[in-house]
């Protein structure tokens, strides 16, 4: 109960501190509005889905390193089999790509449950093979995007009953993060593999113990972690129309959210709202960074000692409370 | 699956075999870097002669003592990603320091940001208990930045790269690397430290298992400390020596070897969980993923088939190693 009060004080403080931060913006500059909001939303997408995806593999105890590179495949993936072709055929790449994240995903952990080596290193070797997979797939890069798919997180939610300024504030990227993330995540955290998952990520012997099927649980929740990658990789081809094969810098930054957002790697401890929450305080510190006309290499000081300050304040509270 | 029934494991002498090679994990790793030379000797005849040997050796000393940084820290369970940036850090200061300053003088400015990356670091991980995955990636994010914001003030000034620092890095002295001088002693110092001192028992001990360590009356942090200090400061060493051998100074010089550097410690048997592992099978390490690096450029194939086979080669060879190792 003491520790159920303490995780989500853990997200309720972020929440404080993202609408401290959105205050911050606001006064700093007074124009700072709906299209502003939208425009961050829009920028969070692949940072939110690639945060999912290290979320989950970090809850049943792994790191998922080749996340970034998952993005890029399926991105490049998506790009080259779009290029050129009709609208109606991209309502099967979309599928497709969804269902080669989640199966790459699943060959990460079945590589893992194989091979015996350590999450880090399996991960770290199939980063290297996803990112050799999308240069092949994409020399340079390319490809294209269907319309309809680039206008879904283009533009505000229309809601009727509400007036059109504070209708303004639900941007269509929002939306979309909320229903994709709630879809998958919800389900499997009331289902009883998202059950295995915590098991798994608290203690593993433990898990095995009590009959929980390890291997097929880490399996899964790689799946998983892929199918929120392929997400990822579709968002960067939906705002960019096209696919880069190099991956971009979302393996520090899901990292960074995840701890951030209070799952302990490690395991077995935490949810998705809290890292999800913190990659928005991320992406809004830097957003004020710039509108106070700091030099954006400063920018990347400030990221990296807010990351130190505040994982070091976490350990820190849990030293005090452990010592009680 | 496979890959345990490829391994010679028939009969009493299959397991003769294998007895012998957990005891010694040194041999199959080695018979491996011949197996490969090989390879490469029967792909392009007359490829290995004393001009090649001499410089995969200079080109594996780097990643060997990048990989010495990993070897330390994971045999306490820990990790730090933070040595590609304090490498990077200081060999571009040493290039643009060097312009105005004396070489010597030069080179202890460029060792400083590193020992600062090293003590936040042991700070971080010793006394607030933040994951060393964290924390390293922490600092080599401000360390980025820094090094960025540090640019911007020399751009004027233009760089220059020591010649005692191109002598060590790139020269050849009687066919052997003149990087050797550095790394011998580097690489005696750190073996000597993991099997000779108390300090190197204690690394063992807290990976091994920590909470007993501490109860033993281990200070934890001051131990932590010391080892992440000293890692950052290798680091930078190999960073003036790096700067050396690529003569051009970058923001991101070292950063690529930072996974790969992960890769030879844990190929080279270092376990990433700590409390096991040595540092002469992370040089051997090193040595396999510098001649792999060869093979793949010299079979011709697109650079995306090549990273292919790099990450399946470096899986295979972790997981057949811990199947030798670890089954008794």
């Amino acid at each position: 109960m003491m520790r159920l009060l303490r995780q989500q004080g853990w997200v309720v403080g972020l929440l404080a501190l993202l609408v401290v931060l959105l205050i911050v913006a606001k006064l700093i500059q007074p124009s700072y509005g709906a299209g502003d909001f939208g425009s961050l939303v829009r920028a969070v997408l692949p940072y939110a889905f690639a945060v999912a995806a290290q979320t989950v593999v970090v809850i049943a105890g792994g790191i998922d390193l080749s996340v970034a590179a998952m993005m890029a495949l399926t991105s490049v993936t998506a790009a080259a089999l779009m290029a050129g072709a009709s609208e109606e055929f991209a309502l099967l790449v979309v599928p497709f790509v969804l269902l080669m994240g989640f199966a790459l995903g699943a060959l990460n952990g079945i590589l893992i449950v194989v091979s015996r080596v350590p999450d880090i290193v399996v991960t770290l070797a199939t980063l290297f093979m996803l990112q050799g997979a999308a240069l092949l797939v994409l020399n340079a890069p390319g490809g294209g995007s269907a319309e309809w798919l680039r206008n879904l997180i283009v533009g505000t939610v229309p809601i009727p009953v509400l007036p059109d300024t504070i209708a303004a504030f639900f941007p269509k990227a929002l939306l979309l993060l909320v229903v994709l993330l709630c879809v998958v995540w919800i389900p499997l955290k009331r289902s009883r593999l998202g059950l295995s998952i915590y098991a798994i990520g608290s203690n593993q012997l433990a898990a095995f113990r009590s009959g929980v099927p390890v291997a097929r649980t880490k399996i899964l929740a790689y799946a998983f972690g892929g199918l929120f990658g392929a997400m990822g990789g579709l968002s960067l081809t939906m705002s960019t129309g096209i696919g880069a094969p190099i991956p971009g810098p979302y393996l520090m930054a899901s990292v960074a959210a995840v701890v951030l957002g209070g799952v302990v790697l490690g395991g077995g401890k935490g949810g998705l709202l809290g890292p999800i929450i913190a990659v928005f305080v991320l992406r809004l510190a830097r957003t004020i960074l710039t509108l106070l006309a700091i030099d954006p290499n400063v920018t990347a000081i400030v990221e990296g000692t807010i990351l130190v300050a505040v994982v070091m304040f976490g350990a820190f509270i849990a030293m005090r409370s452990r010592s009680r | 699956m496979s890959i345990s029934t490829a391994l010679p494991e028939q009969a009493p002498l299959g397991r003769r075999i294998k007895r012998f090679m957990s005891d010694y994990p040194l041999v199959p790793l080695l018979i491996l870097l011949i197996l490969l030379v090989l390879v490469l000797q029967m792909l392009s005849p007359g490829i290995v002669n004393q001009r090649w040997i001499a410089n995969t050796v200079k080109f594996a000393i780097p990643l060997a003592l990048l990989a010495g940084c990993q070897t330390m820290t994971m045999l306490t369970g820990g990790i730090d990603l933070s040595v590609g940036t304090a490498a990077t850090m200081a060999a571009f200061i040493v290039a643009t320091q060097a312009v105005d300053n004396p070489a010597p003088v030069a080179m202890m400015i460029a060792l400083i940001p590193a020992m600062i990356i090293g003590f936040a670091n042991g700070i971080g991980v010793g006394v607030f208990r933040v994951h060393p995955l964290i924390m390293t990636l922490g600092t080599s994010l401000i360390g980025v930045g820094c090094l960025q914001v540090y640019q911007r003030t020399v751009i004027a000034s233009g760089a220059k790269v020591p010649d005692f620092l191109i002598w060590l890095g790139t020269g050849v002295t009687g066919g052997f690397p003149n990087a050797l001088l550095l790394f011998i002693p580097i690489a005696a110092l750190l073996i000597f430290i993991q099997k000779r001192t108390g300090f190197g028992r204690l690394l063992y001990a807290i990976g091994d298992n920590e909470r007993a360590t501490r109860l033993a009356g281990v200070k934890y942090w001051q131990v932590i400390l010391a080892l992440y200090m000293f890692s950052s400061i290798l680091a930078g060493i190999m960073g003036l020596l790096y700067m050396g051998l690529i003569r051009a100074p970058s923001l991101s010089l070292a950063e690529p070897l930072v996974l790969p550097s992960v890769a030879a410690a844990v190929i080279g048997g270092t376990s990433i969980f700590g409390g096991r592992g040595s540092y002469t099978g992370t040089i051997v390490g090193a040595l396999i993923l510098t001649v792999l690096t060869t093979l793949l450029t010299i079979l011709q194939m697109p650079e995306g088939a090549r990273r292919i086979l790099f990450g399946a080669i470096i899986l295979l060879v972790t997981a057949a190693y811990l199947r030798i190792i670890e089954d008794r």
